[in-house]
């Protein structure tokens, strides 16, 4: 599966789009911290997780939901995260290269 | 005319949002009057039909005196019947299993709604509606914007064409100024028929729900529950710190088990845990009425919900005391994306026995709520924050909430919280357990 930034973004969105059906999508900034602009409580934000993860079959360890606060940030982790499992195929952290 | 404030001694009407003929749902806003304090919405908690308005709009009255009559007998819509046969549903609409039948055929309103004859009027409207629904058996679960919708939109008219009870109906339905409907009737009364004629004439047909009723609905509903909370509940607030590092710890490992959709939330641990101390402090759960405390054997926990649009529901997760935190996480995670779009059961709107706000998601460290009538209790937690605390003498970090608890003092004294709180804490001390 080879996924361009662009369409991960558009996935990520459309996740949005879903549990925040009423924002404004196009006057979100990328880097905007999302979850306070649109008012995403932690159960929402779970469903914007589980979104991603059955659209494009990435892992979410809890760890991580603290860096996830952009959608920049949200493609860029995905992205990185597709990037390592499609070069190692069993998910070897050790083989990423950004 | 109610009394809007110990010192208004007389108010302008503005303007009505009901007319004769339409059915008033306890809790619904009829009107507006400008009094020194501003325009205030005139909440009606009484139920029945419109009969007669007696106060025009731009009418002073002194408070005390009466605004409208309202027919409150379980006459079927007799007004309304008169005209066809063919909105039905708007019949059907109300329930007409709903009707108090204690009561007299007629009262005046005397403005001051609460003072009415009616029993029950520490409940709203939603609570009221499908708690009588209950009570007559009925298992029939219905959608809550039947409940929410109301009917206060419409507010056309500054003068009041002569119309049918049903045209009037119709024409509110359809969002459509009756000074703006003709008629060929010889008694210049339009009926249900102009105003279907006249649906062509506007440019936009207002089809579906408009959102911003809704809003308007859900804000009148909160309002009116939460006015009555605090005009005749004499709250108590108690607040306690609670570690939830061996929460958390649990939390983290749980869920490094769990697949993304499995994983479990503090507040599901939070919800658990009120469930199990109030089996151990049942003071706490139930309701206050007709003057005393009847506890409830069951534990149906009300989980404050936020709105997208403004304003929350407080929709009960049933049984949370004998659930499992797995069930209790499936039941969560299907109750708040129906809860957000309106899609809440009846049962669900009436049967909590408690409720619990968390603001944890927002940077707030407590929260003292206030109870939704007829519970006597509503617990409060804040955000989970990392907090210097002491531990067998020794300075440390530790991630803490506060917890806290407004309870109706009618029902329990200040004893009863601090026990409950105190088992509660306990009771996050070994999540394993919950």
């Amino acid at each position: 599966m080879t996924l361009t930034s662009e369409s991960i973004r558009e996935v990520i969105l459309a996740g949005i789009h879903q549990i925040a059906p009423e924002a404004e999508l196009e006057s979100l900034n990328d880097d905007a911290e999302f979850r306070r602009e649109l008012e995403i409580d932690s159960f929402d934000f779970l469903r914007l997780l589980v979104f991603v993860n059955e659209s494009l079959k990435v892992e979410f360890p809890e760890a991580d939901y603290g860096g996830l606060t952009s959608v920049a940030k949200l493609v860029k982790y995905v992205d990185k995260k597709l990037s390592v499992s499609k070069s190692a195929g069993d998910g070897d952290k050790t083989q990423v290269t950004s | 005319m109610p009394s809007l404030g110990a010192d208004m001694q007389e108010a302008t009407l503005v303007k009505w949002l009901v007319k004769p003929g339409d059915r008033i749902k306890r809790g619904q806003v009829i009107g507006e009057v400008d009094t020194a304090k501003g325009v205030i919405d005139l909440e009606c908690f009484q139920e029945g039909i419109v009969e007669n308005i007696l106060v025009t709009e731009g009418q002073t009255v002194p408070v005390g005196d009466a605004l409208l009559s309202l027919a409150t007998d379980d006459q079927p819509l007799a007004s309304c019947a008169s005209e066809s046969a063919s909105s039905s549903i708007n019949k059907q609409g109300v329930g007409h299993s709903i009707e108090q039948t204690s009561q007299k055929n007629e009262t005046a309103v005397p403005g001051l709604v609460e003072k009415g004859t009616l029993k029950n009027t520490t409940r709203t409207a939603a609570d009221q509606t499908s708690r009588e629904k209950k009570s007559s058996e009925s298992a029939q679960e219905t959608e809550i914007t039947e409940m929410s919708n109301g009917s206060v939109g419409a507010a056309n008219a500054t003068s009041r064409p002569k119309a049918s009870p049903l045209a009037r109906r119709r024409a509110e339905e359809l969002g459509i100024d009756l000074a703006t409907v003709t008629t060929a009737r010889v008694d210049h009364t339009i009926g249900i028929e102009d105003v279907e004629r006249a649906v062509p004439r506007r440019t936009t047909v207002t089809a579906g729900k408009d959102p911003d009723a809704s809003r308007l609905a859900l804000r009148t509903a909160i309002a009116a529950a939460m006015s009555k909370s605090k005009s005749e509940i004499p709250h108590y607030y108690l607040q306690t710190s609670i570690n939830m590092q061996k929460a958390l710890a649990w939390l983290e490992q749980e869920n490094k088990k769990r697949s993304l959709n499995d994983r479990l939330l503090p507040a599901l641990l939070l919800i658990k845990a009120v469930a199990r101390a109030l089996v151990e402090v049942p003071q706490l759960n139930g309701y206050w009425v007709d003057g005393q405390f009847r506890p409830s054997d069951k534990v149906h926990v009300g989980f404050a919900i936020a709105m997208k649009g403004g304003g929350l529901v407080a929709p009960a997760i049933h049984d949370v005391g004998v659930k499992s935190i797995d069930q209790l996480r499936s039941d969560l995670y299907d109750l708040v994306p129906r809860a957000r779009v309106g899609r809440l059961r009846s049962s669900e709107m009436t049967d909590a026995t408690i409720t619990i706000t968390n603001m944890g998601d927002l940077g707030v460290e407590s929260v003292f709520g206030i109870i939704y009538p007829p519970q006597v209790a509503l617990v409060g937690f804040g955000k989970v924050l990392d907090r210097p605390w002491v531990e067998a003498g020794e300075l440390c970090v530790r991630p803490i909430v506060t917890a806290s608890l407004s309870a109706d003092h009618r029902a329990t004294d200040g004893l009863i919280g601090a026990r409950f709180l105190d088992s509660l804490g306990q009771l996050l001390q070994e999540p394993q357990s919950l």
